[in-house]
């Protein structure tokens, strides 16, 4: 089943483009990995998907992206960006209590039944391992975290405003060997349920945890396989280069 | 190489005695007038109302009616000056049109606090039949500090990192959502700030409340927005120019009150400013 | 029914983003409004080039000229004194001052920009103004140099900082380049950083000067009232804002003298607005 249908996209912003003539797929319970080099259109991908590239003045785009079939430029991007979360590339809290922080978003969708809104936050808390090392101290500023669980905290945030796709956008850059780990043992787990997006640096990161992935060079997709073809036998030798360390 | 290091001394040194003579002679300035002031000031001088065409008797309607029209100034001035800072933060765009918004806020910072006068004269006074009131007082000086607002209000919700607003819309919240609950709340102590400076400008001000506001001698208290009433600034001006035989003390003590009223709403709005500085948790 | 609510206060968001717009235009119409009025019976050319203002007598005379020559040789004596003092000083500040120093002086600096005229007036008045009389064995104190000097101290702060910042935002890499070239201190600052920051600069002067042909109280405390074609700043004048602030009492609302006023009004308007505007121009000009 297909979750995001995307057609001859194009993007600018200004006169430099960062995408060209892209076409992709996203299937439904699938984690899809994305890497390339840096520039390579990674991030601008990514963030077409929630709509997110809108808040740059410079954007400009055609070509066509879907989700479930309908055009999400034509739907409203309030309702899109909760069914299509993201998770960015630095552990970003909000200036709020951890409590809150993880609130914020069923807020402002108009939930006000406390004790509904405190089963969300604990159950997200839950999903993204986060909750026993934290349940005493809901109160406290987010800041206070260390960065990896500041991190897992974006994560349940983003969990808790019930979306169906999870984008991760370089979610592990900032975090320690073992907060990576717990954030790629959390994507796992979340797979089940959600459909995700990893943009990524680490080749071997995407190796571990994709099912399929996708190569971007110059804002071109190169190529885009199961994981296990991508790494042994890729058909484009630029995609052999880069894997392999060539460059990059 | 010693004549360079020489004409470097020799500068250096000139800098430094044109720093000092800006410097100390504000510091003197503000001895004198302590000096001279503070033994005017006593409760009754505070308290009272002008006795005997200001010989003896107090300030007490001139505080109060500095204390109204800065007031209705911010009332007027805050919510459109904070709004407009919105707008240049949160909405506009680079073009044409923002240019001609920042250029109009400069010439408003720029323009004589005399022809403020006059325009809240036509304006208020004769054109709204407002007459010479504490109303036509305070819109014409909400006018005059309305750039003040708008540009420390706008600095202040710049200055919240963009990284936050990505994140609360990337929940699915919308732009005046983020606004409400992430910007703004992060910017308070930078509104505050800008707030404060403009009532200190407010209340030390003039030629703007001369024709739509002040009277010399009322020794009653306005009752209402459409009363005239006594200020401050004005009221030091016509005690050193135009009554003779005022004890120059009380010249003296009318000054040491504007200035310490002012400076004192300075000192606030920079310690805010400061503790802000210090506590900003990103 | 959460849409609708955002909707209109965007709508008012926007609409509230123009009120600076709307206020200037506003005050322009106003100011036309009452000034052009004048110019039903008073021609143009003799209010501005007129020699005479003797706006109680019968019949009225109407020429501002010595009230412009007023502003003119006031805000030049302030220019002359306060432009190399407040540049020496921003320099000082910003490249000499050591850190702690630093911050006690532009503390101070603020202080002075912060005083109301008034205040500053009144002081000149016990203080300057005697000094000036008994200096210069004059008749009276109240001069334009008085005037001149008090003014350059209140246009200082606006020039230091103004010209503070645009040192400032000189990029790190010309002064290092300088030194590394073997320049001394004073030489980077003259020959490099100066001429960098110098569109800055002068914005700065121009904000100072704008600062000082608006201002009224102290001018009307300190340069006596005297509205004659002025010969030397040792005399008494009258400038434009004070004549303002002076006569606007006695002038009954719909007279001539009370358009007239209004006239002088829109002299103030349009230069404070050149006068701004350019600087602004220069403060983005970015070299």
């Amino acid at each position: 089943m297909v979750k995001f249908e995307v057609h001859d996209l194009n993007v600018w912003f200004e006169k430099a483009q960062a995408l060209k003539n892209v076409n992709i797929e996203v299937r439904q319970n699938e984690i899809l990995s994305i890497i390339g080099p840096s520039n390579s259109g990674k991030t601008t991908f990514i963030r077409m998907l929630n709509r997110l590239n809108e808040l740059n003045p410079h954007f400009r785009m055609n070509g066509i992206v879907e989700l479930d079939r309908l055009n999400i430029r034509n739907t409203d991007v309030e309702a899109l960006r909760k069914r299509v979360g993201m998770v960015f590339a630095l552990p970003l809290p909000l200036p709020l209590s951890i409590y809150e922080n993880i609130a914020y978003g069923i807020r402002m969708h108009g939930l006000k039944n406390k004790a509904k809104i405190g089963q969300i936050v604990e159950r997200s808390l839950k999903q993204s391992y986060l909750w026993d090392e934290v349940k005493d101290r809901l109160d406290e500023s987010a800041f206070k975290l260390s960065g990896g669980q500041q991190q897992r905290l974006c994560i349940s945030r983003t969990l808790a405003v019930a979306p169906e796709v999870i984008l991760f956008d370089e979610p592990c850059s900032g975090l320690d060997p073992i907060s990576t780990a717990k954030v790629e043992e959390a994507m796992l787990e979340l797979k089940k349920e959600y459909t995700i997006v990893l943009v990524t640096n680490n080749v071997k990161q995407a190796a571990r945890v994709g099912d399929r992935t996708a190569f971007f060079l110059s804002g071109e997709l190169i190529e885009i396989d199961t994981t296990d073809r991508i790494f042994t036998v890729p058909k484009d030798q630029r995609t052999d280069g880069y894997i392999r360390g060539r460059f990059g | 190489m010693r004549n360079t290091k020489r004409t470097q001394k020799i500068a250096f040194f000139l800098m430094l005695l044109a720093t000092l003579l800006i410097v100390v002679p504000v510091g003197m300035i503000v001895i004198i007038i302590v000096q001279k002031g503070l033994p005017a000031i006593n409760w009754q001088f505070l308290s009272d109302i002008p006795r005997q065409g200001m010989r003896t008797g107090g300030i007490f309607p001139a505080i109060i009616g500095t204390v109204y029209l800065v007031l209705g100034a911010i009332v007027f001035a805050l919510p459109i000056g904070l709004l407009a800072a919105i707008y240049l933060s949160e909405y506009s765009r680079d073009n044409f049109l923002t240019r001609i918004i920042r250029l109009a806020i400069v010439n408003l910072s720029g323009v004589p606090s005399v022809v403020y006068g006059l325009f809240g004269l036509a304006l208020f006074v004769v054109f709204f039949k407002f007459g010479a009131s504490i109303l036509s007082g305070s819109l014409t000086l909400g006018i005059m500090i309305l750039p003040i607002i708008i540009t420390t209000s706008r600095e202040a919700l710049e200055s919240v990192p963009q990284s936050f607003r990505e994140v609360s819309l990337s929940l699915g919240a919308s732009k005046w959502q983020t606004i409400r609950h992430i910007v703004l709340p992060n910017a308070i102590p930078g509104i505050l700030t800008g707030t404060i400076l403009g009532l200190g400008r407010a209340a030390g001000e003039t030629a703007p409340i001369l024709f739509t506001v002040a009277a010399f001698y009322l020794p009653q208290l306005p009752k209402s927005i459409f009363d005239q009433a006594m200020a401050l600034p004005y009221h030091l001006y016509v005690i050193s120019t135009q009554v003779p035989n005022v004890d120059e003390k009380v010249r003296y003590g009318t000054a040491l009150v504007l200035l310490v009223l002012v400076l004192f709403m300075n000192l606030v709005a920079i310690i805010i400013r400061y503790r802000f500085r210090k506590k900003k948790k990103w | 029914m959460r849409k609708l609510k955002e909707f209109i206060i965007e709508k008012l968001i926007l609409v509230c983003g123009l009120a600076a717009i709307f206020f200037v235009v506003l005050i322009f119409l106003f100011l036309l409004k009452e000034g052009l009025a004048l110019f039903k019976s008073v021609n143009p050319f003799a209010f501005i080039f007129g020699k005479s203002w003797y706006p109680i007598s019968e019949p009225a005379q109407l020429g501002i000229m010595p009230l412009i020559l007023g502003s003119l040789l006031v805000t030049l004596g302030a220019a002359i004194i306060s432009i190399p003092i407040g540049v020496a000083c921003a320099v000082y500040i910003s490249e000499v001052a050591p850190s702690k120093t630093k911050e006690i002086l532009k503390s101070g600096i603020e202080l002075l920009a912060a005083i109301p005229s008034v205040v500053l007036g009144f002081i000149g008045m016990v203080t300057l103004v005697p000094w000036v009389k008994s200096v210069f064995h004059l008749p009276t104190g109240l001069t334009a140099l008085s005037g001149s000097i008090m003014l350059a101290f209140m246009a200082m702060p606006t020039i230091v900082s103004v010209a503070e910042d645009a040192l400032y935002s000189v990029p790190k890499n010309y002064k290092e380049g300088a030194f590394a070239l073997g320049a001394t201190h004073w030489q980077t600052i003259y020959r490099v950083m100066l001429p960098a920051a110098s569109s800055g600069i002068v914005a700065a002067v121009m904000l100072g000067i704008g600062r000082v042909i608006g201002e009224t109280m102290a001018v009307m405390m300190i340069t006596g009232n005297s509205a004659i074609i002025p010969h030397s700043i040792l005399q008494p004048v009258r400038t434009l804002t004070a004549t303002i602030a002076a006569e606007m009492g006695e002038a009954v609302v719909g007279s001539e003298h009370y358009f007239a006023l209004f006239a002088i009004g829109i002299v103030l308007f349009v230069i404070s607005f050149i006068i701004n505007v350019t600087a602004d121009l220069f403060l983005h000009k970015r070299q």
